[in-house]
């Protein structure tokens, strides 16, 4: 049951946005694949079913989930399962991912990805967390590492351990950023290419790749912050290249959130992309 | 030192108080800063959800003032949702009674027509309908289901001309007035037109499931020239009509 029906190709997609619909459609070489937000597609109807729809006939869909809470201490929310469901029913897409996060406290959504400490209770809700949406979706579902700006002092886990036991527990894939790889490293003094050498290359069924922003913290060290509002810095296009001379080929997709630039602007991080795979064809 | 998603929560909401023990930086240094990335982050992403949803509340208040504002509702009114298209649902209220804002009391009206704009943007679609199944002489005991995408918003104020004049090019300035909008959506874009307060009666009686006649004699209560065919052909025009019921012969 936990098989995906389909997959998305080794090859460069964008997180989709309304605005760049026409340059996507118009594009003389076309993209591989196309991910959303599962929330912006829960309306009952109208463009964005519309729009999705079209899409979905011409393009390999993932589905990447923003909203589910997955590591939070209270049970998944029922309703907003159903909609995950609904959702996935409907557009049978060739991916759904979600996040190593939680982000709903007493029925109040913060509207952020926010960072769990890595222990064994930890472990066993977000697997049970996994177990029962899997169980719903009849889909194998992928699981994402996070940004962190912060650790906890009660974790007893390195955080690719703690994905790989997630994963070996209940058969779900993983989603692997390597912006978000970069980001905790630099924030949490560790060496990016020994967080890549821990993690389970083979489960990975898509790589983000996303911009980031630079501050410090106040006694001076960097802190980086996902931000999803420009373009893929240096250092992550190396460690990409890293990860895919050990992993092989895989699903890339440029994130750009917020400041959403124009679709050439988009469509050049795309074929940065495309480059870096064809080191590894 | 376990750091539970309640103690977390608490510290975020309240950013004057102190960040839980047991989060760390690099060399063992408390969260401090790093905490607050979270702080804003929640607060940054929910202000940027209203802009998005209120572009005219935040055009008339300035970016200053609608930050302030949000930043207060994002806590008086967290979503009990991951939808944010569906977030702000109070907001209209909020400004209604908000203490500062007793100057410019159209601002709450103002809100509730850009919430009723973006429901009717996400609402269910419906079916091209046939007018020619309006040719029956049953049509005064008929019940008509309108399009879900179909709103109505009523105000002592010209929230539509308002509303113009902040998204469209050289609109004109609005007359002091009282205003009632409908908005039909004939493909997927909302259009927001100003209907007479006698066609909205007559619409809130056909959404209520009433039969025509008693619809139109409501209309006629509030003005006995009341122009059927011309609210009709506004309908037609507008997909505001997504079935008509006959009664059973």
């Amino acid at each position: 049951m936990l098989d995906q029906t389909a997959h998305l190709p080794p090859l460069p997609g964008v997180g989709y946005k309304p605005q760049h619909y026409s340059g996507i459609l118009q594009n003389a070489k076309p993209v591989g694949w196309l991910e959303i937000h599962a929330e912006n597609y829960m309306g009952d109807g109208g463009r964005p079913l519309a729009q999705l729809r079209y899409l979905s006939e011409r393009f390999p869909i993932s589905v990447h989930g923003v909203g589910l809470s997955i590591g939070g201490e209270a049970p998944l929310d029922r309703d907003h399962l159903e909609r995950l469901k609904h959702l996935c029913d409907w557009l049978n897409p060739a991916s759904f991912s979600e996040h190593l996060a939680w982000s709903t406290h007493d029925s109040h959504f913060l509207n952020d990805l926010l960072p769990l400490p890595y222990t064994k209770a930890t472990l066993a809700r977000v697997a049970d967390h996994i177990d029962q949406l899997q169980e719903l979706l009849g889909r194998q579902i992928l699981l994402e590492n996070p940004s962190s700006y912060l650790a906890f002092a009660e974790s007893t886990y390195e955080e690719p351990e703690f994905l790989d036991e997630i994963a070996r527990r209940t058969g779900c894939g993983l989603l692997l950023d390597v912006n978000n790889v970069f980001v905790s490293a630099v924030n949490l003094n560790m060496d990016p290419r020994a967080y890549i050498d821990a993690f389970a290359l083979q489960r990975v069924g898509e790589i983000h790749l996303g911009g980031h922003d630079e501050d410090q913290d106040e006694h001076g060290a960097p802190l980086l912050i996902d931000s999803h509002g420009r373009e893929v810095a240096d250092p992550v296009w190396a460690l990409l290249d890293y990860t895919l001379a050990r992993s092989g080929p895989k699903p890339l997709l440029i994130e750009w959130d917020n400041d959403v630039p124009d679709w050439p602007v988009l469509q050049a991080e795309t074929a940065r992309a495309a480059q870096a795979l064809e080191l590894v064809a | 030192m376990i750091v539970s998603q309640s103690s977390f929560h608490a510290a975020l909401r309240q950013p004057s108080d102190p960040i839980p023990k047991g989060l760390h930086g690099t060399d063992g240094h408390p969260a401090g800063r790093r905490f607050n990335v979270y702080r804003n982050n929640v607060a940054t992403s929910l202000m940027d959800a209203l802009a998005t949803g209120f572009p005219v509340i935040a055009k008339l208040l300035g970016d200053a003032n609608f930050k302030n504002l949000a930043r207060d509702y994002q806590w008086q009114n967290p979503p009990k949702s991951p939808l944010m298209m569906k977030y702000g649902e109070r907001f209209s209220d909020f400004l209604l009674t908000h203490p500062a804002l007793g100057k410019i009391p159209y601002l709450g009206d103002v809100a509730r027509l850009e919430y009723a704009l973006r429901l009717s943007y996400h609402a269910a679609d419906s079916a091209d309908f046939d007018a020619n199944r309006l040719q029956t002489d049953q049509l005064p005991n008929a019940t008509f289901s309108l399009a879900p995408s179909v709103q109505l918003v009523s105000s002592a104020y010209p929230i539509l001309g308002i509303w113009r004049m902040n998204t469209h090019e050289g609109a004109a300035k609005p007359k002091a007035k009282s205003e009632t909008v409908a908005i039909f959506r004939p493909g997927f874009d909302p259009q927001p037109e100003e209907i007479t307060p006698a066609d909205a009666a007559m619409l809130s009686s056909l959404q209520n499931g009433e039969v025509l006649e008693t619809a139109l004699s409501k209309a006629q209560g509030i003005d006995p020239d009341h122009d059927f065919a011309r609210i009709l052909s506004r309908l037609l025009a507008g997909g505001a009509i997504a079935d008509i019921h006959l009664p059973e012969t």
